[in-house]
């Protein structure tokens, strides 16, 4: 009885990824941009250092590389390169990525940083 | 520790999975963590890295309202805004000058530095004042930064280690997000068509 429902319990975990999987819509590097206006600009911009660092060449730059911003210690000793997957991490914990960082701010919506690191991606082609 | 309840029944499964989903679903502060550790000495330094953690987010906070209050400045003296408005800016700077106060001071209380303002002419050239021609752009700079700063204050609400700063970080994105009110409408923009446009 208890493999069965163990077995039950697996399929329902795969039917459930496979369901996700086919509803899963490509990032939108648009939807992106307005986002980026309304969650980031308060202390981002794409060409100039502000309270954070700029962010229009972050996609492919190495953390805390930026040589006039004043980032964390923790930041410049990561090593980390601003990928998709590295982005998604710092996006939605910061402080679980880079313990000692001082961004802390979250988008917890799985495709809200899709989109948000689709847009920063488009921004660093341009 | 005893695996049995005072009554010697084991404990109920139920109620011990909820409190490791729970616990599993909630980080735990340092100093949670040192209080079921149970050393005083353990404690106390995690209460200092809390509060030193606290103190890195009231940090960028304090630095986005010193952002504020030269970007109101900046606008106030461009001769650009028209009187009514002006005095609207120049009251919302006041409460920027509010915020900023209360963040130095809890800073200090919590053993940190508070971050100096930057000089009017790196605020001038990092916000492109020099590209403002007209109250309208004005109006638009701030209307962008209000509703940013309204989003970053709800961003970093789950990081804080303690609740009651946490609450302080909803107050002042309230705060922002009135301002942001106020210079849509100013500028004609439609309000949100949906609910919880702010956050998330």
């Amino acid at each position: 009885m208890r493999t069965l429902a163990l077995i039950l319990a697996a399929l329902g975990l795969s039917l459930v990824a496979h369901t996700s999987l086919l509803f899963a819509r490509a990032p939108d590097a648009d939807r992106g941009a307005r986002l980026y206006d309304s969650r980031c600009v308060g202390c981002h911009s794409l060409d100039t250092n502000r309270i954070g660092p700029r962010h229009g060449d972050v996609f492919g730059r190495t953390a805390g590389s930026v040589a006039d911003y004043d980032y964390s210690a923790a930041l410049k000793r990561s090593e980390i390169v601003w990928r998709e997957d590295t982005l998604d991490a710092w996006l939605r914990n910061p402080e679980d990525l880079v313990p000692g960082q001082k961004m802390n701010f979250r988008v917890s919506s799985a495709a809200d940083r899709g989109d948000l690191i689709a847009f920063l991606k488009r921004a660093a082609q341009d | 520790m005893s695996s049995t309840n005072n009554d010697g029944a084991a404990p109920k499964l139920p109620a011990r999975r909820a409190f490791l989903q729970t616990t599993g679903q909630a980080a735990l502060s340092a100093t949670a963590i040192a209080m079921l550790v149970g050393s005083e000495s353990l404690i106390r330094s995690a209460r200092a890295a809390d509060a030193s953690k606290d103190v890195s987010i009231l940090n960028v906070a304090l630095a986005l309202e010193h952002e504020a209050i030269a970007a109101y400045q900046l606008g106030a003296e461009s001769g650009l805004l028209q009187k009514p408005v002006l005095d609207v800016a120049v009251q919302f700077q006041s409460h920027h000058k509010g915020h900023r106060d209360a963040l130095v001071d809890t800073i200090g209380k919590l053993g940190g530095s508070p971050v100096s303002s930057k000089g009017m002419g790196q605020y001038a050239a990092e916000l492109k004042a020099n590209t403002l021609g007209s109250q309208k752009d004005v109006l638009m700079l701030a209307a962008r930064l209000e509703k940013g700063a309204a989003n970053a204050y709800l961003g970093v609400i789950p990081a804080f280690q303690d609740p009651a700063l946490a609450q302080v970080s909803a107050r002042l994105a309230a705060d922002e997000t009135m301002h942001w009110t106020v210079l849509a409408q100013a500028l004609g923009q439609p309000l949100p068509a949906n609910p919880l446009s702010f956050g998330a």
